[in-house]
Order: C-alpha cells, then structure tokens, then sequence
C-alpha cells in the first residue's frame, strides 16, 4: 500500500514532459482561442522558435490583472486603452498591434426591436434601448464588455437598467451566447468567435460595418524589471515572430473559407 | 439545441476512436484526481479517526468545521491556490501556478474534509460499538485508531469514492489554478466548459457521458473489490 502512495506521489511532483524546452506562458482573451487560432498558430510558432508555447484564455480584464501579477510572460489581448495604461504602469514592455477584425451585434432572426434595417450601431443601440429587448452583457470586464460600455455610453444607462432589459451574465463570450441565444436577447460579440460558435440557434448578425465596431488586438510582452520571474527572451521572440512571420500565418488562418484575423502590425 | 441521442452517439464515437487528444485528457484527469484522493485519504483518515477518538477542548468545534467544508465551493478553493502560487503570492517562488501539481494541491483541499467527516463518522458509531471490549482489552488509544480504521474499511472506501467523484466532477478550482492549458493541464471537466463556451454541445454533452461512464467504471471496480473481500473476511 506505501508504494502505491510513494508512485502516487512521485506522478504528483513528477516536472511536466517538456521541461527542457523553454516554457512562454501567454494570458490571452478567449476569442482567439474559441476560434481555432492557437490550434493553426502556435504548432508553427513552436516550430520555428523552439519554444513551448502555452495559452490560458481568459477575458482581456482578467488577462491584464493575472499579468500585473507576473503570472504570464506576455499578453495577447483588445482593450486598448487598458493595454496602454498597464505598459504606462510599468508592468508591460512595450504594446504593439498585431491583427484586428471587428464586433458584430447579433440577436434572434425576428428581431423585436428592428435594429437590422437600422445604419449605425448607435441607432440599433436606442432601438434596443427603446424597445427594451433583452440585451445580454458581458458583464465581466473583458475587451468586449469594455467596448460594448463604450458604444452604451451618451445611448442608454445600462448600469440602471441592468436586471430589466439590460442583463449581465458576468460570463465569458461563449457563455453569454449560449444565454443570449437561450433567452433571444441581443449581444455584441467580435466576429471570430461568432463565425465559429456552433450553437448559433435562430440568431444572426443584425448590425456590422460601423467603423466604430472596429476590434484591435494587442500583444504587450510583460516587462522583467516589474516581473524577474518571466521568459523575458521567449516573450520577446514570440512577440517579434507575431510581427513578423506570424503576420502570414495569421492571415492564412480561415473558417468556412472566411479570413477571421487581419494581420496589421506596424 | 442538441438532442441525447447525438450526444450519446458523439460520446461513443469518441471512445471507439480512442482519439490520443481525449486520452490525454482523460488520463490527465485520473492522475490529477486519484493523487488528490490519496494525499486528502492521508489527511482526512487520521485525522477522521482523531477526532472520533481523541476528547479534547474544542473538539465539537473541530467537528462542525470539517463537516461544514465539505460544502467548500470548489472556485473559493482554486482562488485561495492561485493567489497562493501566483508568482505574486506566498508561493509564487515554487513555479506549480498552471501546471498538474497546483490542480492536484487544490483538490486535496476540496476532498480531505469529506474524507476526514465520512471517517470521524464511521469510526463514532463502531466505537460505541465496541468501546466496552477494547478497555477491557486495554487497548491505548492508537490501536483503537488502527482497530477501527481496519474493521471500517468498507464503509471507509465508500467515503473515498465520494472524494474521488468530487475531485473528477469538479471545475471552478482546476480551471482557475490550472488555466486549462492545451496538452498541459486540460482535463475532462474544463474541456467540457472550454465545448460548451465554444458552442459545441453535443461533444460537450459527450465528454461528460465519458466522464460519467469513467466514473461508473471506478465505482464498479471498487465496489466489486469491496465485495470480494467483504466475502473473504467474512466466509
């Protein structure tokens, strides 16, 4: 019986197998995981710089406070303003563009509040609002939710509404689709991770195009001085292979033959 | 919305395929959990039979403690480990954040109290039972520990089966302190919030048909086991 909890113990402390490659720790946001990105991406960034690369897909907001924690070597999220006040802080390197694509608001084929034959965001927004169809929220601090509190704001107070029309599932994107969709409420998502959920219901997208729908991704590798305990050389060769020859492979990254990441690094 | 039948079909496609991904996975799960139930069955055991042998202050305390963690909401613990193991925290030094090991430290937290409440249960009432004998045997106080552990074995593997279906069947605490990190820390349960956050309900609703076969088959050999040697001691 000692030896079988001696073996049991021995798996427990057992290193991981790939110890001796270096190990880079990305905190990311969950669309370019939910999408299939990473699956296409990172075999050929592995590949190509001899790195082990590893991704924990949580919201943007939750991404940038387990960074600051320096539980992460770099970032690869879309909350601009965000990105630029953590690397003004001192806890990022340096930010960098790396792709985009843009939201989409979706909501059920019948459409109760009208927004589909609406020209702007803004006007499907007071629609929503007027009306008061359900709309669900993120609710989470992620890059969407941020955005979305963006659009709402001058259109609606969305903090009074919230548990009437207005709900916020406190969820992540996948999660707020599958109530969205459950309870024919309206949601504002970004297209990747639209283009790929499977349990699409009745739901289609309404409102897309407004150029202030426009969604950039951002990769920050975490500044060693704040954080000695990062892969400071990992984080700083992935980040430089993402602006460089990542920038293809991103490109080359389709579903259903549709391209769902446009590169543009400076 | 999916039907049972596609998840049903979903779920024994996947199996049949023994797909290495869902092996991975599965394998994963078992190593993760079975070493929780064994670390918490080092904990919760002796400390089960201390408190239903051992009489000191504040041990009716001690009791409603233990037994009140067993209603431990398994997010509270992952959040607990993680500000624990992050690199910022206490233990950040240890580099285990994200990696199997913190999985396996924050459901042995989760288990141990319902191994050490079914235990200090168990071991109260075959006492009264056999209090009488053993003073007069003059037992001290260890051998009554060891006698009641002994003659309490099989109701004692049914408490570390429901340890171990706790540490399998749960999510929030190994998503938070594992980040169900592909071909890393990715088991059953976080790819089935990773299935369903993607939309994919029917595979989603399949690994967890998986998952509760996988647990039915661990159940059956254990209480097969139990069987088989309740039927030795006694025949």
């Amino acid at each position: 019986m000692t030896r079988i909890w001696l073996v049991c113990l021995g798996m427990a402390l057992s290193p991981p197998v790939l110890a001796d490659t270096p190990v880079v720790l990305v905190q990311s946001t969950t669309s370019t995981q939910n999408s299939g990105l990473y699956a296409h991406l990172l075999p050929i960034a592995s590949d190509a710089l001899g790195l082990d690369i590893r991704v924990v897909a949580v919201g943007t907001g939750q991404a940038l406070r387990n960074a600051e924690r320096c539980d992460g070597d770099m970032l690869i999220v879309h909350a601009r303003t965000a990105e630029e006040e953590f690397v003004a802080a001192g806890f990022g390197v340096a930010r960098y563009n790396l792709m985009y694509n843009d939201f989409v608001l979706i909501g059920p084929a019948n459409d109760p509040a009208e927004v589909a034959t609406t020209t702007s965001i803004e006007e499907a927004l007071v629609r929503i609002a007027m009306t008061g169809a359900p709309f669900a929220s993120r609710g989470d601090d992620s890059g969407t939710h941020q955005k979305e509190l963006g659009l709402w704001d001058g259109i609606a107070d969305v903090a009074a509404a919230s548990g009437g029309w207005y709900r916020e599932t406190g969820s992540g994107m996948g999660a707020t689709l599958n109530i969205a969709v459950g309870m024919g409420a309206y949601s504002l998502t970004d297209r990747a991770t639209w283009l790929s959920f499977e349990n699409q219901g009745s739901h289609v997208i309404l409102s897309e195009g407004d150029a202030a729908l426009f969604n950039q991704y951002g990769v920050i590798p975490v500044d060693p001085t704040h954080c000695p305990n990062v892969n400071a050389d990992g984080a700083a060769a992935f980040t430089q292979w993402l602006l460089t020859d990542g920038q293809d492979v991103i490109a080359g990254f389709t579903r259903d033959g549709e391209q769902l990441f446009f590169p543009n690094a400076d | 919305m999916p039907t049972l039948t596609d998840s049903f079909l979903t779920a024994v496609g996947l199996v049949l395929s023994a797909d290495a991904d869902l092996i991975e996975i599965v394998g994963l799960s078992l190593r993760v959990s079975l070493t929780a139930v064994v670390l918490a069955a080092l904990i919760g055991l002796p400390l089960g039979a201390a408190l239903a042998v051992f009489r000191f202050r504040g041990r009716s305390a001690l009791v409603v403690l233990v037994n009140a963690l067993m209603g431990l909401p398994p997010v509270v613990v992952g959040l607990v480990v993680y500000l624990a193991f992050s690199a910022s925290g206490p233990f950040g030094v240890f580099g285990l954040l994200y990696t199997p090991t913190a999985m396996i430290i924050a459901q042995t937290v989760l288990v141990f109290p319902i191994i050490a409440a079914l235990t200090r249960a168990t071991l109260s009432d075959l006492l009264q039972e056999y209090d009488e004998t053993l003073r007069i045997l003059g037992a001290n106080r260890v051998d009554v520990i060891a006698t009641l552990l002994w003659d309490g074995r099989f109701t004692l593997a049914t408490a570390l089966l429901a340890g171990l279906g706790r540490a399998l069947a749960e999510v929030g605490a190994v998503m938070l302190v594992g980040g169900n990190i592909d071909h890393v820390t990715r088991v059953m349960t976080t790819a089935i919030a990773l299935e369903t956050s993607r939309g994919a309900l029917p595979l989603a609703l399949g690994l967890g048909l998986v998952l509760l076969l996988l647990t039915l088959v661990l159940n059956a050999v254990v209480l097969g086991l139990r069987a088989r040697l309740e039927e030795h001691a006694h025949g």
